[in-house]
């Protein structure tokens, strides 16, 4: 007998299936709509003026052939792990991937932490002492976070904190020299604490700090105002005042009571949060001159690189799908309303 | 019916609430006996419900409260929260208007019912376990070792109020205050609901407060009956004589708003 936590996940995962289906037929439908010529983008002034060169490319990469086939081909090598060539490094996209998609990911992935764990923090200590001083401090504060633009904040950060304070290290993910760990999660902070590399983990750490943190002041904003109202709404629910009224000690109530529920619509938040954090790494990639995906999809995509633009655009479906899977399966976590229904 | 002159386990004595510089309560007097139901009656808004929240500190946020509210010899309204804790739960236990809301949607019913006990009465997850079960049992939940792991909305309304009352009452408590018990229930349920709290009453010796705007479900189960009026009580007094021979005005008001004449009206 499967328990039913087992079924909805099995439910959730097959839906998740279908969808990255989905991801990809839209991946290649829209790269294909769009409204440029990868020859002019790709050869040279005098080869696009030879018909022969330029027949020849477009039979090359299989752009001779009609759409629905060329489709076809695409799935199929996805199957096979393969992403195509990139038209412009010349590499397999999965390649060029694996390299940038991971140094997003950690990038992203610490903005996150911070975010969930200063956000939450922040929140829950504003709605507990609301009214007072340090609820308006916080309020105030996390009004800043949402307002500054992120792509300002990287420039100044990077000015300030980099070139003119010297207390940060400047662009790359490790000091200019130092080899990186080696390679097993592409996660170089992971990898660094794998291999037992001190050096190269505080150097890490110390290159992830300044981009992560400007990357998570617009989250940790966003989440300290909705724990704050979450935690509001359940403090003024009969459970609450139930659980008063039976004498449990103050942070029973808290911990069991008001923040499990509390947490259901902060997760959805940070669910779509972690994904505005990835469109963010674009432009501070850019700043920090973070070798991440944001920086791959823009060079794709200024070039008119179809297979890896579609790469791209699956990876981040697909991360957008996992992180989805990930709130869906919180949510029958915590609430058990979810999954017995 | 006359009853011989027992010592109240619950005073409230000249309790006076506010909320915001606002009012709510002008000085209630209330007395409730051991194995007794004391009923408080009054239309919305009366202060009945702020009566019952003001015994166990419930008041809500910014709300002041002077006077007297006695209880085994100490006065709860000073009580700092961390003393009131040992008391709420434990000796004085309340029961509230929704089941659907007063339980929490996300733990199960054996959390509920055991988590104050183990903390009031230092039993251990067995002991609490077993009593927890016997707890569903004398409210009579059908399967009550199956009820345990299961969660408030996998139950009836009736049943969810049953299951209140079971928590309420986990760790023996002296006194139980019932706000509006079976205002969210079905009428067929609530009978159900009535009996159980008077049979409780009877044999456990509790002192029940039952806060209800309803003069039937009052006439039912009462032994004594207040009526509040504004944040005062207007009247006090048995059963029988409150509903038979209403002395204020507004007592007799409500029950000349009853549909039928209430059934203290035909009790010896």
């Amino acid at each position: 007998m499967r328990s039913p936590l087992a079924r909805f996940l099995v439910r959730r995962i097959l839906t998740a299936l279908l969808l990255a289906v989905g991801i990809t037929l839209v991946t290649f439908v829209l790269t294909n709509l769009v409204p440029g010529d990868p020859v002019a983008a790709n050869l040279g002034q005098r080869a696009v003026g030879d018909p022969a060169i330029v027949a020849q490319w477009r039979a090359d990469h299989g752009l001779d052939r009609p759409l629905p086939q060329q489709y076809l081909m695409h799935l199929e090598g996805l199957l096979h792990g393969d992403l195509g060539t990139s038209q412009q490094s010349h590499r397999p996209v999965l390649d060029d991937l694996a390299e940038s998609v991971p140094a997003t990911l950690e990038l992203a992935g610490a903005a996150i932490l911070v975010s969930l764990v200063l956000g939450v923090g922040f929140g829950v200590v504003a709605a507990l002492r609301r009214d007072r001083l340090s609820d308006h401090v916080l309020r105030v504060l996390s009004l800043v976070g949402i307002s500054v633009p992120t792509f300002w904040l990287a420039l100044v950060a990077f000015y300030v904190f980099f070139f003119r304070l010297q207390i940060t290290p400047g662009s790359g993910r490790v000091d200019p020299g130092m080899t990186p760990p080696p390679h097993v999660t592409g996660l170089y902070t992971v990898d660094a604490l794998l291999s037992g590399r001190w050096d190269a983990l505080s150097s890490a750490v110390a290159h992830l700090a300044a981009p992560a943190l400007v990357l998570a002041l617009y989250t940790i904003g966003l989440l300290t105002r909705f724990t704050r109202s979450a935690v509001l709404e359940v403090l003024g629910q009969d459970y609450v005042r139930a659980a008063r009224a039976k004498g449990l000690p103050g942070r029973v109530v808290l911990f069991r009571y008001v923040l499990r529920p509390a947490l259901v619509p902060v997760i959805t938040v940070a669910g779509l949060a972690f994904g505005s954090l990835l469109s963010g790494t674009v432009l501070v990639e850019a700043v920090f001159a973070w070798p991440g995906v944001g920086q791959y999809a823009y060079k794709s995509a200024t070039t008119l690189d179809l297979p890896a633009v579609m790469g791209v655009g699956l990876v981040v479906g697909v991360v957008y799908l996992v992180i989805n899977l990930v709130v869906d399966v919180l949510y029958g976590v915590i609430d058990p309303r979810v999954r017995v229904s | 019916m006359t009853a011989e002159p027992r010592a109240a386990a619950l005073t409230i004595e000249g309790l006076r609430v506010s909320i915001g510089g606002h009012d709510v309560l002008h000085g209630v007097d209330l007395a409730v006996e051991a194995g007794r139901v004391h009923g408080l009656a009054g239309e919305s808004g009366s202060g009945k419900t702020m009566t019952g929240l003001a015994v166990l500190g419930l008041l809500p946020h910014g709300s002041r409260a002077s006077g007297r509210i006695a209880f085994g010899g100490r006065d709860l309204l000073g009580m700092p929260a961390r003393v009131l804790d040992e008391v709420r739960g434990a000796k004085i236990a309340m029961v509230f208007q929704d089941p659907a809301t007063s339980l929490h949607p996300m733990l199960t019913v054996e959390r509920q019912l055991t988590e104050h006990m183990r903390h009031h009465l230092g039993v251990g997850g067995r002991e609490a376990r077993d009593r927890a079960a016997g707890l569903l049992a004398k409210v009579r939940i059908p399967g009550p070792r199956e009820a345990l792991k299961r969660y408030p909305h996998q139950f009836s309304g009736g049943m969810r109020q049953r299951i209140a009352i079971a928590v309420a009452l986990a760790c023996d408590p002296e006194v139980l205050i019932a706000d509006e018990p079976t205002t969210a229930l079905d009428v067929t349920v609530q009978a159900g609901i009535l009996r159980l709290l008077r049979g409780l009453c009877d044999d456990l010796g509790l002192a029940v407060l039952l806060v209800t705007h309803d003069l039937g479900v009052m006439s039912a189960v009462a032994d004594e009956v207040s009526v509040m009026k504004d944040g005062l009580v207007v009247e006090t007094g048995p059963r029988g004589r409150v509903l038979r021979e209403p002395r204020h005005p507004y007592t007799r008001s409500l029950l000349d708003a009853l549909p039928v004449p209430p059934a203290g009206e035909n009790s010896p």
